[in-house]
């Protein structure tokens, strides 16, 4: 047997297979928030590991395009990298870190902090795209329950949450109603970033690769975050401002810094930090940091796989 | 068949194809706004855009409904060699093309199903040209409002009263294509 | 977190030379060849098909290498591989009752025509570790292959000399005298899996698709399941038929099928008891299992769940066991999207994680206060 040396498509995908989740796409930003099914193909990386949005991704790009992929609001995340070497691989496209600068921003869990733009396009990798999943398990219910707008189980669910903790006691893949008509789950993100889905310049679309579904928000859609009149809808985080660059705006990652309860609150989108760190912002604890490279130094023989000397 | 029949398909498919599915995704994505598309080159009377359009989405899983003039030998031989796309019924189809008065009645298109919206056809509609004037457009993918020459309000209307159901529309005139999906609201006029 | 990522295009580097070197293991120790595999791992390699819906068995001994043994890991390489193949068309169905069996036993009837052939099968060895392997003992042929068959004066020559027999099938012979359920031929193209998202509820075609690539492990239990009440079916092995049929595709341009090549498969179905309804005198009813290989624990799987699933078809109460879920059933059996998801939660969930534990903080702060207000 001989080694076949195999030439890959433009991004990887066959054009029939483009084609089915192009038209898919358009069906899913013709009914915002309506998850359209697709056939989603087994791709070189695990389902669950981000197939749905690099199925997405691949169908959207362009040789011109300059491609941002993050992963808990972070370029350099493992899975973050490993996506990115896939599409410089498949597709030669540029790639950045800024988010101003892309025009395609493939993402896990986060929405980036940087206002998008018309012209971008934010691809979000999704796990479970039915956000009456947990609460009626079968796809042939969920689906009459979309389809007749029978949205109260959802509300029990959260009234509930409100009677036994003073509040909803949801605090990330927070649903959403779309244009009025479909409850969608907006992936993973916390809900700190629920407020950045609605009236969105860029478009926005999702991609579920194992349980086969793609969905979509055009600009400017509205997106309301499920609440109650009395206990309305809010978007929380950490009480603390980033000890790097001293954001107060910014979702927070906490790193531990030691074993007696030592602790630093750091910016989750490192393009956003690092950018107010350049412009001379400075945190708590950012004063001698000249980049998150010299910082993460300071971890050295800690953490395994950081690098550099102390 | 005929002779031109094998030619005007994508020269480079994946990346001509990629760049007209990103202009038409913008198209539909913000109603209204007026993209400009390349690479094909069908007989006539089909646009270019119409025609990047076709090769872009359409293939032998999709059915395809040609109307009026579109309903050529030199279409159909066009679309057999670069599309595989089966012809069908007006009732039946994916897609159709023609120009406005050719689909008419346009009643007759699939426009999804109740659990199923996404499974409605795409109406790809031969204009003379596209120009921001003309009635008014609101909805998803329009910050506030904008306008385009659509060639009448009232099926428009009527079908955007069908949400979430409803066929989606691609409107193509030269190398030029805007997008009307069935979540626009139409002013009436 | 700011800190493990950081490094994260070294460390995915160094991981990969790590496993590339783990892989080969001891250097000392000759490499395995991918010939090996594929003739001394056949059953590996026949699961690796199987599952992975690609009959290559060079490619599926490939996977196995480079995946360490790791069968799952060696069907995703293959599934991923597959799906970028271009499909030049389709087959015709394949005749499995033009097949000159290796293996072929029927639990129903002593002898039959065609006879039971045993073929190489574990099924009586005795699961003594056979210690001359590991000395590298002598290899035992075979000489009397064809012979391996219990006497019988219908006997069928299985694989080797002799002019071949015909081998009806058992579920032929009972439907002929109206014994079994009647399955309406139909040439109506079945569903494609791997080509259209999932729809429920689904026809047979393409539960048994789903099931024909379904991991052995939970097609197994859930067989397991209904023969220990949960749905049970009253299921007699029929007939298990283990052997190569042809491939054939119409060629249009020809007018007539041409056979492009041979495939090896495993084919079981199942006699059920039925007790009759309302409408049906009592006769025996179907399960059906086809699978790419020798892979005979999973055909007979296979068939036992198909049966379970048909409970609606065939008038059954649905007692709410696991087995004739179909929705369950299948949207849980591949074995690819479940690892997939299962290991996701091995990626970096820091922000969810960071939601929980603001609120989880937040209502415990409210609840200190309430308390400390009430004492």
């Amino acid at each position: 047997m001989t080694a076949p040396a195999i030439a890959y498509n433009f991004a990887y995908l066959d054009e029939q297979t483009k084609r089915m989740i192009r038209r898919a796409i358009l069906k899913g930003i013709a009914v915002p928030g309506y998850q359209v099914p697709f056939a989603s193909r087994e791709m070189p990386m695990p389902y669950g590991w981000g197939t749905g949005g690099v199925q997405v991704t691949a169908a959207c790009l362009v040789p011109e395009d300059r491609l941002k992929v993050i992963d808990q609001g972070a370029d350099d995340t493992t899975n973050a990298v490993s996506i990115r070497r896939f599409f410089q691989r498949t597709a030669g496209v540029a790639v950045t870190e800024a988010t101003a600068d892309a025009t395609v921003i493939q993402t896990r869990h986060r929405i980036p902090e940087t206002p998008l733009t018309e012209g971008q396009i934010l691809v979000y990798q999704v796990p479970i795209p039915e956000p009456l999943r947990f609460l009626e398990p079968r796809e042939t219910e969920t689906r009459k329950m979309h389809e007749l707008e029978e949205y109260g189980l959802m509300h029990v669910k959260l009234y509930e949450d409100i009677a036994r903790h003073g509040q909803i006691a949801t605090a990330y893949a927070y649903p959403v109603r779309v244009e009025g008509r479909y409850v969608m789950d907006p992936s993973p993100i916390p809900k700190f970033d629920n407020p950045k889905l609605t009236a969105n310049p860029a478009i926005q679309l999702f991609g579920a690769g194992r349980e086969q579904r793609i969905y979509a928000l055009p600009p400017y859609a509205e997106v309301v975050s499920l609440d109650f009149e009395d206990h309305p809808f809010q978007a929380t985080k950490a009480a603390h401002d980033c000890d790097l660059c001293g954001a107060k705006v910014s979702y927070l990652d906490e790193v531990i810094t030691d074993d007696a309860g030592g602790r630093m609150f750091v910016c989750s989108d490192t393009d956003f930090c690092a950018g107010r760190r350049a412009r001379g912002l400075i945190g708590r604890l950012g004063g001698d940091q000249k980049s998150s490279k010299t910082f993460a130094n300071s971890f050295q023989g800690i953490w395994p796989g950081t690098e550099g000397a102390p | 068949m005929t002779a031109n029949a094998l030619t005007g398909g994508f020269g480079a498919p994946s990346i001509d194809s990629a760049r007209a599915f990103r202009q038409i995704l913008e198209a539909m994505a913000r109603p209204g706004t007026i993209r400009q598309v390349a690479g094909a080159a069908p007989p006539a009377p089909l646009s270019v855009a119409a025609g990047a359009v076709l090769l872009t989405l359409v293939d032998p899983t999709t059915k395809l409904h040609l109307a009026g003039a579109a309903d050529c030998t030199p279409v159909r031989d066009w679309v057999a060699f670069h599309l595989g796309a089966p012809l069908a019924p007006a009732e039946e189809a994916d897609f159709a093309l023609g120009t406005w008065e050719a689909l008419q009645p346009v009643t007759r298109f699939r426009i999804g199903q109740p659990d199923y919206p996404d499974r409605a056809a795409t109406l790809i509609v031969e204009v003379d040209r596209l120009v921001n004037h003309g009635p008014a457009l609101a909805g998803p993918g329009i910050e506030l409002v904008t306008w385009l020459n659509l060639p009448e309000t009232a099926a428009f209307r009527a079908n955007r009263a069908l949400y979430p159901l409803g066929f989606d529309t691609i409107l193509t005139s030269g190398d030029r294509l805007a997008g009307l999906p069935r979540s626009t609201r139409v002013e009436k006029l | 977190m700011y800190v493990a990522v950081k490094g994260g295009e070294r460390a995915i580097d160094n991981a990969h030379a790590w496993l590339a070197e783990e892989r080969r293991g001891d250097t000392a120790i000759p490499e395995l060849t991918v010939a090996q595999i594929r003739s001394q791992m056949a059953l590996a390699v026949n699961r690796v098909m199987a599952e992975g819906s690609l009959f290559d068995p060079d490619l599926a001994a490939l996977a196995i290498k480079q995946a360490r043994g790791d069968l799952i890991e060696a069907v995703f390489l293959i599934r991923a591989y597959r799906t970028t193949l271009p499909r030049l068309g389709a087959s015709n169905p394949v005749d499995t009752g033009a097949m000159q069996p290796d293996r072929r036993i029927s639990a129903t009837f002593k002898d039959l025509p065609g006879g039971q052939v045993l073929g190489p099968t574990f099924d009586y060895t005795h699961r003594l570790l056979d210690f001359a392997l590991m000395a590298g003992g002598a290899t035992r042929t075979s000489p009397q292959r064809q012979e391996e068959a219990p006497p019988s004066p219908l006997a069928g020559e299985g694989r080797g000399g002799g002019v071949p027999q015909p081998v009806p099938h058992v579920t032929e012979i009972l439907n002929r005298d109206g014994l079994i359920e009647a399955l309406a031929a139909s040439d109506a193209t079945p569903p494609d899996l791997t080509r259209e998202p999932m729809e429920l509820p689904a026809d047979r075609a393409l539960r048994l698709q789903a099931l024909a690539r379904g991991d052995e492990g939970f097609v197994l239990s859930m067989a397991y399941s209904t023969q220990r009440g949960y749905g049970r079916t009253h299921a007699f092995v029929g007939e298990l038929r283990i052997g190569r049929v042809a491939v054939e595709v119409d060629i249009p341009e020809l007018g007539f099928a041409v056979e492009i090549g041979e495939i090896e498969v495993t084919e079981c179905e199942t006699v059920n008891q039925f007790k009759g309804s309302k409408t049906e005198p009592p006769q025996f009813t179907r399960g059906y299992g086809l699978v790419l290989g020798q892979s005979e624990r999973k055909a007979i799987s296979m068939s036992l769940v198909d049966r379970a699933l048909r409970w609606k078809e065939l008038g059954e109460d649905n007692i709410g066991a696991p087995a004739q879920d179909e929705e369950f059933v299948l949207m849980h059996c591949d074995n690819i999207q479940a690892t997939g998801f299962l290991e996701h939660i091995k990626l970096p969930h820091y922000v969810d994680f960071q939601a929980e534990l603001e609120l989880v903080r937040r209502l415990r702060a409210e609840a200190t206060a309430l308390r400390e207000a009430a004492e």
